[in-house]
């Protein structure tokens, strides 16, 4: 009997710490029947077997780094009906585009005794700056629920339900304490987007906004509330230049102190 | 005319990260071998530099989506030495547990999911599924108990939020601990019953003369605290780290070598915390361990996935302990007032010794950064092991040296992203 036919589906990666595709092995209770639904032609954090494109659903982790890593993500667009990318780096630079703030050969001479043997570009960049991308999912890591629904939309043809409200909406819904009025701890939850479960302010902290920017952030309001709790200029540019640092929103922000 | 071969692995699949491999073989000799990294540089140690001490453990958690704990625990330690900080048992306790988790999940995954198929002869843990489907879904099982134990802590299984210089933000109730009791009974059998299978496997047969290297503690297996010892004889604190290993940079890597100042090579991991500490192992993992054929001595790479399963029953074992003794503290955390110095922090990551130094300023800043994790230090006998591996089989196909020199790599359960703050496979025939 021949097998059904499955979307094939790859899994990408760039610059990362590899959390984010780890996220899909992390889904312990749907791997399998995921694999049923789906057929994993690349994915090399979980298999030798290589299938050539082109690939339905294309998943992207990490950011672009390096002259080779501006090709290689042409191509993996081109093999590609639907292009989604996961996580920090990939849909913002992630942490390591803390670089784009500073000189990067001096960068390399902090890390490396032979900077000649290092090929790299001096910014990190998000995947939708150098080819189009179809789905962005937030998080440092992403949230598995939210890739388990990005990836069934993309695989029914729908778009996906991800809110692009604020930390503060699930807060509110879930009936957390707010951090920043009952401690006067700093904050990101007003200008961070939603989904990943109230971690943080469950945990008696303050959100450090691994989810990056909600729609429409009103950050000059947060900064200032920042600054009149006692927050200094530094550590306001600090809060904004953290995972997400090369978003627009949290960028801008940041620079406008410190 | 000389019989030239060239064989490349240019992705290494089933590791965490991107490498290869580069070999030339001249005459039915290898001439050249290289283990090269080159997922791309990300730089830590200097944008590190400036940034709040408190922000550490979290930021150098990103290095490594793998093993968080390793470095949000390191990088804690270290900041603890700065400020004159002893964290109280409740704390140290409660911070072994997490650790616990994240050798389960790591552990589960990497013998399952990652090297297992080699022995089977497999592509993946999607077509053992096929083979026999209650096994794997016993493996994920497994790896979600680590999950679970991350999750309760620290709110998330990949980069957990709840830990921070000193201790936690918040401390997890006993009611939400003893959840896992019975799931970590269930584990402990299945992680005996695992050493009993892969002890099962087929093993080339390859012994080698490592140095090992690993944390050593008075009183149990150690994971997050003890001095650094070595099957050279050296006992020093963790504090003497960088008086006793270099790195090295050389032009096909982009993680630094990490390698004893005098000379030689030295192995950490599995293989080296199993022979140095043996004698630290319960119970049960030692009749797990002689029940699959393993003496207190493993010399043999390729059994690093017996050991891996051995260790699993251990931290299982400890993981239940104390989830059983847990009581909910009155502090989450110990606080001291900033100054400034330098401090030491190491850990034993899931695939090895994980070291942090830092310095700062009397304002709290980050002065200077130094982390040299695991796999960077592996990258020599890797190298080794892969001399010897592939010698022994050139009289195969490429794709049969390709298969066995990746699993021979798999050994050591690499973590590239972490080697660079690391793999691809080239053979050269030549």
């Amino acid at each position: 009997m021949s097998e059904r036919k499955r979307p094939k589906l790859a899994v990408w990666k760039f610059s990362s710490c590899d959390g984010c595709q780890l996220t899909m092995l992390d889904c312990e209770d749907e791997l399998l029947a995921l694999t049923e639904e789906v057929r994993i032609s690349y994915f090399l954090e979980a298999t030798r077997k290589v299938e050539k494109g082109p690939y339905d659903v294309s998943l992207v982790e990490g950011s672009i780094t390096t002259p080779h890593d501006v090709k290689a993500i042409r191509e993996v667009r081109k093999q590609s009906k639907v292009l989604i990318t996961i996580g920090a780096c990939a849909t913002a630079g992630g942490i390591q585009a803390l670089r784009n703030f500073k000189n990067v050969k001096e960068f390399i001479r902090a890390v490396y005794a032979h900077p000649e043997y290092i090929d790299t570009l001096t910014t990190s960049t998000a995947i939708s700056d150098h080819v189009p991308v179809d789905f962005e999912l937030r998080g440092c890591p992403v949230n598995k629920h939210q890739m388990l629904e990005v990836l069934n939309a993309a695989l029914n043809g729908r778009k996906p339900n991800i809110p692009k409200y604020s930390q503060c909406m699930e807060c509110k819904e879930t009936g957390t304490v707010c951090r920043m009025v009952a401690t006067g701890a700093a904050c990101l939850g007003p200008v961070t987007q939603a989904g990943c479960g109230t971690l943080c302010p469950g945990k008696d902290r303050g959100c450090y906004g691994c989810f990056g920017p909600m729609e429409s952030p009103n950050t000059a309001a947060l900064a200032a509330r920042l600054g009149q709790l006692g927050q200094s200029s530094r550590d306001i540019r600090r809060l904004f230049h953290t995972y997400n640092a090369n978003s627009d929103a949290f960028r801008k922000e940041g620079d406008n102190h410190g | 005319m000389a019989d030239t071969r060239t064989i490349k692995v240019e992705a290494l699949a089933r590791v965490e990260g991107e490498g290869s491999l580069h070999v030339k073989i001249k005459n039915g000799l290898v001439k050249e071998l290289h283990f090269g990294i080159f997922e791309p540089p990300r730089f830590f140690e200097a944008f590190l530099r400036g940034r709040d001490f408190r922000e550490v453990p979290d930021i150098t958690a990103r290095i490594c989506g793998i093993c968080p704990i390793a470095y949000l625990m390191g990088a804690s330690q270290a900041m603890e030495d700065i400020l004159g900080i002893t964290v109280t048992k409740p704390i140290r306790d409660l911070r072994r547990l997490i650790y616990c988790g994240e050798w389960i999940e790591s552990h589960a995954l990497h013998v399952y999911m990652l090297h297992a198929p080699d022995f089977l002869g497999l592509s993946d843990a999607l077509e053992l599924a096929k083979v026999d489907r209650s096994l794997v879904e016993n493996a994920l099982r497994l790896k979600k108990v680590g999950n679970e134990i991350l999750e309760i802590i620290g709110g998330r299984a990949i980069h957990p939020v709840a830990l921070k210089v000193g201790g936690f933000y918040k401390l997890p109730s006993k009611k939400q601990l003893r959840t896992l009791e019975e799931e970590l009974k269930w584990a402990i059998e299945t992680s005996v019953a695992t050493v009993k299978l892969v002890g099962g496997f087929d093993f080339p047969d390859i012994e080698q003369n490592y140095n090992f290297m690993a944390l050593r503690h008075p009183d149990e297996y150690a994971i997050h605290e003890g001095r650094l010892v070595t099957s050279s004889g050296l006992d020093f604190p963790v504090s003497q780290f960088l008086d006793h290993v270099e790195e090295e940079h050389v032009p096909w890597s982009n993680a630094l070598h990490g390698k004893p100042k005098d000379g030689g090579n030295h192995h950490v991991g599995p293989l080296a915390r199993y022979n140095l500490n043996y004698d630290k192992l319960g119970k049960t993992a030692k009749a797990a361990a002689k029940a699959a054929g393993l003496g207190p001595v493993v010399r043999n790479p390729f059994k690093s996935i017996v050991v891996r399963a051995v260790e699993l029953v251990q931290v299982c074992e400890d993981a239940l302990k104390l989830v059983q003794g847990y009581e909910e503290a009155d502090k989450a955390y110990v606080d001291a007032p900033i100054r400034a110095g330098e401090g030491h922090g190491c850990t034993e990551a899931p695939r090895g010794i994980c070291y942090h130094r830092y310095r700062i300023d009397s304002d709290g800043s980050v002065l200077d950064a130094r982390i040299v994790p695991p796999t960077a230090q592996n990258q020599k006998v890797i190298e080794l092991d892969l001399w010897k591996v592939v010698q022994a089989n050139l009289a195969k196909s490429d794709d049969e040296i390709k298969w066995r020199a990746e699993q021979a790599i798999r050994n050591y359960d690499p973590c590239i992203s972490c080697a660079t703050h690391f793999l691809k496979l080239e053979m050269e025939h030549s």
